[in-house]
């Protein structure tokens, strides 16, 4: 008894002298400054990677801003005509392209895995295809464009044209735009499906009524991201055989004639040709920085936007 | 309407609870037009396979095996080394995850466990802002400064493209994934697991790095693996910034300019206004691409299943 008080007093002395130990934790601070230090070496890079940019491209975009919107690609980075509306043509098409396929397909199959399909392997399988397309190269669609939309079917879209183009695109954010409109659209709560069907909806005004205006604003980020990261993606149109060198044409946005005429141009294509003639004429890569600002604009607000779009309503719904 | 009436006098009937069969027919072919659209994800499938396994065995067939083990990258000459391009990827690829590996997995740690949830709203973003970044970008950004600012300065390498900065580059690319992934994967360790290990008197960061690193390593494995395939087929940044424009010697220095897999494909592609040149040049693309497309689909696979282990275990 007495023994058992002894060892009762012990660990009550040994308790207090640690509690009173003020001694830092100083191997877990060093670990949380590490922790911090990888997340702001990262942030950091961004912040250079923008300075970088801006600062590059600062005679172009204040010089002559009109100038470089409105004006074509030259072979030499001091001509005054030299500019970026060839590319942006091409990309505005794309983006078009896009908008029109993958979004009410990617849309269609997300509600029909969501909402029709039978959970059974059949499903799990057209589900594992879906991830799987998502992690394939993109260079490898350009492949796929470069073969069935060149050549096989080449008298259909007009071979390297901005049809052909815009098909592979919308083909590689197609998985993308499934995968969030999914998860958009699995987050409908039961109840308000159930209350649908309990006054006497069919199943596709269950979904016109309650799903879609629920999932919303989840699919409409989803188009977004993958928008964005349609706009941005090169390797797939040089391969599909977006134009080397001087481009002849210099098309309006709405010259329907243009889409599948056998040149084109986009944004981030004329940003690789001018870093690549910024070898023998290094005033091209000023010219390149610039087009690099007017592609960031566009894709730092879309993406800036589906975030804020997401935890704003993230937020609201808790 | 008028059929799903009932008629008080007649009483109910099962004809009366039936659906409108032209409402019924108009449901039905909404269905079905929507499982079309899930079905077109397996006809690109299969057009992807088709497309890459049609050219790229025409050139398995009729390729000269020799010009496929050589010194480099010369399509135009008929010299197909695909040693060349494999040994850049690789070294491209064990760049980048030397850079993505510590900096995403630090991020993502600091994320799930550390930051207070009015950091996390501000950091978070600006990471998936980076992740947003297009490739040409960070490739124009590893030729013009990573290149001489780092390669140059720390490493006593070209001011120009190498197989380094390319690297780096890519690395910088895929940060966002490895700390989204890895961040994911550490918010579904459960709580109680925390709460337990801090209850037994363990510090924060034995809590971490005993407790609920272990607990996401599927995850973790996820990230890495899903980075390696990413990095693997990343293009622009190894195009624009690896230091070789039309053809490679055989490299495996990574101060030196060298063609990967990706970049061999574009450069081919890029070169003339068709692919055209010494017969197999054509389809020696898509034999490369045949290949980029099974190691990646099968890293893919793999990182699938390591995902689905996390959503089990939890």
């Amino acid at each position: 008894m007495a023994k058992a008080r002894l060892i009762g007093d012990r660990t009550n002395k040994m308790m207090v002298q640690a509690m009173e130990r003020r001694a830092t934790d100083v191997r877990g601070r060093v670990f949380q400054i590490t922790l911090l230090t990888t997340l702001l070496i990262s942030l950091f890079i961004l912040g250079v990677l923008i300075v970088d940019v801006v600062v590059d491209s600062w005679g172009v975009l204040t010089g002559r801003p009109g100038g470089f919107l409105a004006g074509t690609m030259r072979s030499l980075s001091d001509d005054p005509k030299l500019g970026v509306h060839q590319a942006l043509v091409g990309t505005f098409w794309i983006a078009v392209f896009v908008a029109v396929l993958a979004f009410p397909i990617g849309i269609g199959a997300a509600i029909w895995l969501e909402e029709y399909a039978l959970k059974n392997r059949f499903t799990r399988f057209i589900e594992l295809n879906i991830r799987n397309l998502a992690g394939v190269p993109s260079i490898v669609y350009g492949l796929l464009g470069l073969f069935l939309f060149v050549k096989s079917l080449g008298d259909l879209t007009g071979g390297k044209s901005i049809a052909a183009a815009g098909i592979t695109l919308a083909i590689l954010v197609l998985p993308i735009v499934i995968i969030t409109a999914q998860e958009a659209i699995r987050a409908v709560p039961q109840g308000l499906k159930e209350g649908a069907y309990g006054v006497g909806a069919t199943k596709w005004t269950m979904i016109r009524s309650q799903v879609l205006p629920y999932a919303a604003p989840g699919i409409f980020t989803g188009t977004l991201l993958s928008m964005s990261r349609g706009i941005g993606e090169a390797a797939p149109l040089l391969l599909v055989g977006a134009v080397t060198g001087r481009l002849g044409s210099n098309p309006s946005f709405f010259d329907l004639s243009a889409i599948n005429a056998e040149a084109f141009m986009a944004m981030p294509v004329i940003i690789v040709e001018w870093v690549q003639n910024s070898g023998r004429d290094p005033g091209f890569a000023e010219a390149a920085a610039a087009a690099i600002v007017v592609l960031l604009v566009f894709v730092i607000l879309m993406n800036a936007a589906a975030i804020f779009l997401r935890n704003h309503f993230e937020k609201k719904r808790g | 309407m008028t059929d799903t009436r009932v008629d008080p006098a007649e009483g109910f009937s099962v004809e009366s609870l039936a659906a409108n069969p032209r409402q019924a027919r108009k449901e039905r072919l909404i269905r079905d037009s929507l499982g079309a659209t899930a079905l077109v994800s397996v006809l690109i499938s299969g057009l992807i396979i088709w497309s890459l396994f049609s050219e790229a065995w025409t050139f398995m067939v009729e390729v000269d095996w020799g010009a496929v083990w050589d010194i480099g990258w010369f399509p135009r000459r008929g010299i197909y080394d695909i040693k060349t391009l494999i040994v850049a990827s690789l070294i491209i690829t064990g760049i980048a995850m030397i850079v993505a590996g510590p900096l995403g997995l630090g991020a993502a740690i600091y994320l799930s466990e550390y930051a207070r949830p009015g950091v996390r709203r501000t950091l978070k973003p600006i990471l998936e802002i980076l992740a947003g970044i297009p490739s040409v970008v960070l490739g124009f950004f590893a030729l013009e400064w990573i290149a001489p600012n780092v390669v140059k300065t720390l490493f006593g390498g070209p001011a120009a493209g190498s197989l380094l900065a390319a690297g780096i580059g890519v690395g910088v690319l895929v940060v966002p994934l490895v700390a989204s992934i890895s961040e994911d994967a550490m918010k579904a360790v459960p709580m109680s697991l925390r709460e337990a290990s801090s209850g037994l008197g363990a510090r924060k960061i034995t809590t971490t790095v005993r407790v609920v690193l272990p607990a996401a390593v599927s995850g973790l494995m996820a990230a890495f693996i899903v980075a390696i395939s990413r990095a693997l087929g990343e293009t622009m940044v190894v195009f624009m910034a690896g230091g070789a424009a039309q053809t490679a010697v055989y490299t495996h220095d990574p101060l030196d300019g060298s063609l990967t897999m990706t970049a061999g494909m574009t450069s081919l592609a890029r070169g003339t206004d068709s692919v055209v040149g010494e017969g197999l040049t054509f389809q020696s693309l898509f034999f490369v691409g045949l290949v980029l497309f099974i190691v990646t689909f099968g890293l893919n696979l793999v990182a699938d299943r390591f995902v689905h282990r996390v959503r089990e275990q939890y």
